[in-house]
């Protein structure tokens, strides 16, 4: 055994019911090492961590610590061990300052938070971040709450860290940031777990990549020797195609013509300033930008969500003629014979209803069908089941709590839903956030699907690669105002990225 | 002067109300930053005035003439903090344990408690044969105003703050406790936290199942105690079954008024006593009674209506307030 050592699992097996979500999980976590645990959703990586983070008890298996058997029945446990988990969700009280955040739980301390002040700033000197203890949560960004989360971990001591996910919210200079953060910590000795999708940061940052594939352990590897292929093989299982398929539709017509769109949120800020653009009935219109540049307030717009100012939203009718969306509500939206599918940022706050089964679910989208006081559940039984079967969801039944699937799952659902009723126009927010590639790709399917069928679906995404393969053209938006307009098979990621960040596309464009 | 004379007539009035009022509001704010809704308060203080007179009734009829007014006050604290407790234990083993929806098992509380209390004062009072109460000795020692003459003259404050009994100071003394207690001590600070977010607290490494006992246990004898002092002073150490009725509820009203902080809770409770016997004090001809009593429920809604709007993050409550909590349920 090598001394290098901090942890080791042994046969690790957890089930939930009659699923099985590790089963006979074998791995090795080293100090100084940044380790990648890499595999689909619901394969089990994140049920592996919470067992070392004392959420989860093992049914059967051991778990060694620099060569001793240890037993963490709880979070104290594992902090004890020096065992810390950053969840993907943050676990911190919203009300209280940073500093007391990170003291929470700490028994053998005394609430004297200027000691506290200044150990946080040491931790802060030592791996190159910056926090501000008197804060409070509420106040902050979603990345100094991570920063905030780190830092509790490393105050209390740990040794071993294991972040969930970190990147998913952050922005691409944030995530250099914290590679830079976990780059310093491996210096230091520290072991480091890092559970993410994105292939492109499992290669830059770590030094292994170890594969689950559903809840069995498939392999460890040295980052060196792979690729984004290779790991993408291991994990699915059988060879992907990394390449989208992006066929012509022979007829591309206008389906949604936006015009001067302005709307401004609570507080008057302008979220949306003059935007302007035509969605094609068979094309599949990317919207790229910086997080929190309009993209929502854009969607929710046209859905009927979100107060406009001044503008238009017209619909073209099959024969030509149009229907002007602002100022109806979604259901007006409807009645005008509208059809729209929406598929929200947020799936289980706007899309689904968390503590209902596929059937229900499906009926929320139909309720208002048939003339019966009894609601008809054949139609929506008949449609779960069939989204049940063709995008493969995995689930005990249709009754069961979608709350309780795994993410791909809960999106799968919620497309399948949404692209049932062949709707004219498909709006989708982050339809693969926290997908792992396969389902991505199944999604990127359903959506050629839909364009080849004559939708016009647009597609809110975050990954550059995705959009310039996926979409026939690239809407950017830069803080609310439309910074271009490219054709996807001519441009660039470059370029798109300038379009982002600068209104035009060149150095201190028109703002 | 006779208008300023008649609100501070008022004010020194409502503070015997008022008292009772805060110890139900000081006691239902420790139980809801634990994140736990009691709304059975109703209940625990019904049987809190009532087993807060039935101790000190029995151990005066087992004494006679020689009982200690100070060990009949003491009795009636515990007996009314102990039941009040174990009710809030109970609140704890449906909600906690056995994860139940806790607006229902509140509301399940209070008919519970109200139905006990009905049923032990009636059980009292044939015992006894007639009224359950206390000598005329112990009634004065429950209700002593024993503050220096020179005080209570002060103009207008003296009145109002002195004239009090020592129950009034108990209840001050209680709510600058729980404040301190909730911002300034580390196992406060915890208790917070299990109300605001108990998964953080949990991956913390913070028992949730005990600070979420404890402070529903403590909070429900704390409450009780509010009703015992309600029977013992305004009720003058008599059981009579239907005046506690709402006094439960105005303390859960009370609790979003104050804004989770003990201290407002202590003169809003004075407030909210002084509004609700208002129809005795200050006539307007052609006001209604029926509209005064209502008066201390439409200040509350208007000040839920005026926090929610503002959203001032401070002033909310409990983030995870009404939540059960389950480790594995995520």
């Amino acid at each position: 055994m090598q001394t290098n050592c901090a942890i080791e699992l042994k046969n690790i097996r957890k089930t939930f019911g009659s699923v099985v979500a590790n089963d006979e999980i074998n791995l090795q976590i080293n100090k100084g090492e940044i380790l990648c645990l890499l595999g689909e959703n619901g394969s089990g990586k994140t049920t592996l961590m919470n067992m070392l983070s004392g959420i989860y008890q093992p049914d059967s298996g051991e778990i060694y610590k620099e060569g001793s058997l240890v037993s963490i029945r709880s979070p104290r446990d594992a902090y004890a061990l020096g065992i810390g988990m950053i969840h993907q969700h943050y676990h911190l009280v919203d009300v209280f300052t940073a500093a007391q955040n990170i003291i929470l739980g700490m028994d053998d301390q005394k609430l004297d938070l200027s000691a506290v002040n200044d150990k946080v700033k040491e931790i802060c000197d030592r791996y190159g971040f910056h926090v501000d203890p008197k804060k409070k949560v509420y106040d902050m960004s979603v990345s100094q709450k991570q920063t905030i989360e780190i830092v509790k971990v490393l105050y209390r001591g740990a040794e071993i860290l294991i972040l969930d996910e970190p990147t998913a919210v952050l922005t691409p200079q944030e995530t250099d940031k914290l590679f830079a953060v976990l780059r310093n910590m491996k210096k230091d000795n520290k072991a480091i777990v890092l559970i993410t999708h994105k292939l492109a940061e499992v290669l830059a940052v770590s030094d292994k990549v170890a594969i689950l594939r559903k809840g069995k352990y498939i392999g460890i590897v040295e980052t060196k020797d792979a690729t984004a292929q290779s790991l993408t093989d291991m994990m699915v299982g059988r060879a992907v195609k990394l390449n989208i398929n992006r066929p012509v539709y022979d007829n591309p017509h206008d389906k949604l013509v936006v015009n001067g769109l302005t709307v401004v949120d609570n507080e008057g800020v302008s979220r949306l300033d003059n935007v302007s653009f035509t969605a094609k009935a068979g094309e599949i219109l990317g919207v790229a930008g910086i997080a929190g540049s309009g993209q929502r307030e854009l969607l929710e717009s046209i859905t009927g969500l979100y107060p406009i100012k001044s503008g238009s939203i017209k619909f073209v009718n099959e024969d030509g003629s149009t229907n002007e969306l602002v100022g109806k509500t979604p259901m007006q939206i409807r009645q005008a014979g509208v059809g729209m599918g929406f598929v929200p940022e947020d799936r289980l706050g706007m899309g689904l209803v968390g503590s209902m089964g596929m059937t229900s679910n499906m009926m929320l989208r139909s309720w208002r069908n048939g003339r019966s006081i009894f609601f008809n559940k054949k139609s929506p039984e008949a449609l779960a089941n069939k989204v049940w079967k063709n995008l493969e969801v995995v689930t005990p039944s249709t009754d069961f709590p979608v709350r309780r699937m795994s993410g791909g799952n809960i999106q799968k659902v919620l497309v399948g839903r949404e692209i049932a009723s062949r709707p004219p126009v498909l709006l989708t927010a982050y339809a693969v956030r926290g997908l792992d590639i396969n389902t991505s790709y199944a999604i990127y399917n359903l959506l050629t699907d839909q364009k080849m069928s004559g939708s016009a679906v647009m597609y809110v995404g975050e990954e550059l690669d995705v959009l310039l393969e996926l979409c026939d053209r690239i809407l950017v938006l830069c803080g609310g105002k439309v910074s271009g307009i490219v054709d996807a098979r001519k441009t660039t990621k470059e370029e798109i990225g300038l379009l982002m960040t600068t209104v035009g596309g060149h150095e201190g464009g028109e703002q | 002067m006779s208008f300023l004379n008649s609100v501070v007539l008022l004010f020194a009035a409502a503070g015997a109300y008022g008292t009772a009022l805060m110890f139900g509001t000081i006691g239902e704010i420790l139980t809801e930053k634990s994140g736990n809704l009691n709304l059975g308060v109703e209940g625990i203080m019904y049987m809190g005035g009532i087993f807060g007179l039935i101790a000190p009734n029995m151990y005066e009829m087992a004494v006679g003439d020689s009982a200690s007014p100070f060990v009949a006050i003491i009795l009636a604290i515990l007996a009314s903090f102990a039941v009040g407790a174990i009710a809030g234990a109970l609140f704890s083993f449906i909600t906690v344990t056995l994860r139940a929806n806790q607006n229902v098992t509140g509301l399940a509380m209070t008919t519970f408690g109200t139905g006990v209390a009905k049923f032990a004062g009636e059980l009292r009072r044939m015992q006894v044969g007639g009224y359950v109460t206390l000598s005329n000795k112990m009634k004065f020692a429950f209700d002593k105003h024993f503050m220096p003459d020179f005080l209570k003259k002060i103009p207008v404050i003296g009145k109002i703050l002195f004239d009090q009994s020592e129950f009034f100071y108990l209840a001050i003394i209680a709510a600058v406790l729980l404040h301190l207690f909730l911002t300034k001590t580390k196992t406060g600070l915890y208790l917070r936290s299990v109300g605001e977010s108990p998964v953080t607290a949990d991956a913390a490494g913070i028992n949730i199942t005990k600070y979420k006992y404890l402070a529903t246990m403590i909070g429900g004898g704390i409450s009780a105690i509010g009703g015992m002092v309600y029977t013992m002073t305004t009720a003058g150490c008599v059981w009579i079954e239907a005046s506690l009725a709402g006094t439960g509820w105005l303390a859960v009203a009370l609790v979003i008024f104050c804004t989770w902080r003990p201290i407002n809770g202590t003169w809003s409770s004075v407030l909210f006593g002084a509004l609700m016997i208002m129809y005795l004090r200050i006539i307007i001809k052609g006001f209604p009674i029926e509209l005064y009593k209502i008066l201390p429920y439409v200040v509350t809604i208007v000040v839920l209506v005026i926090t929610s709007m503002k959203n001032i993050k401070d002033k909310q409550p409990p983030a995870s307030l009404g939540l059960n909590y389950f480790r594995e349920d995520r």
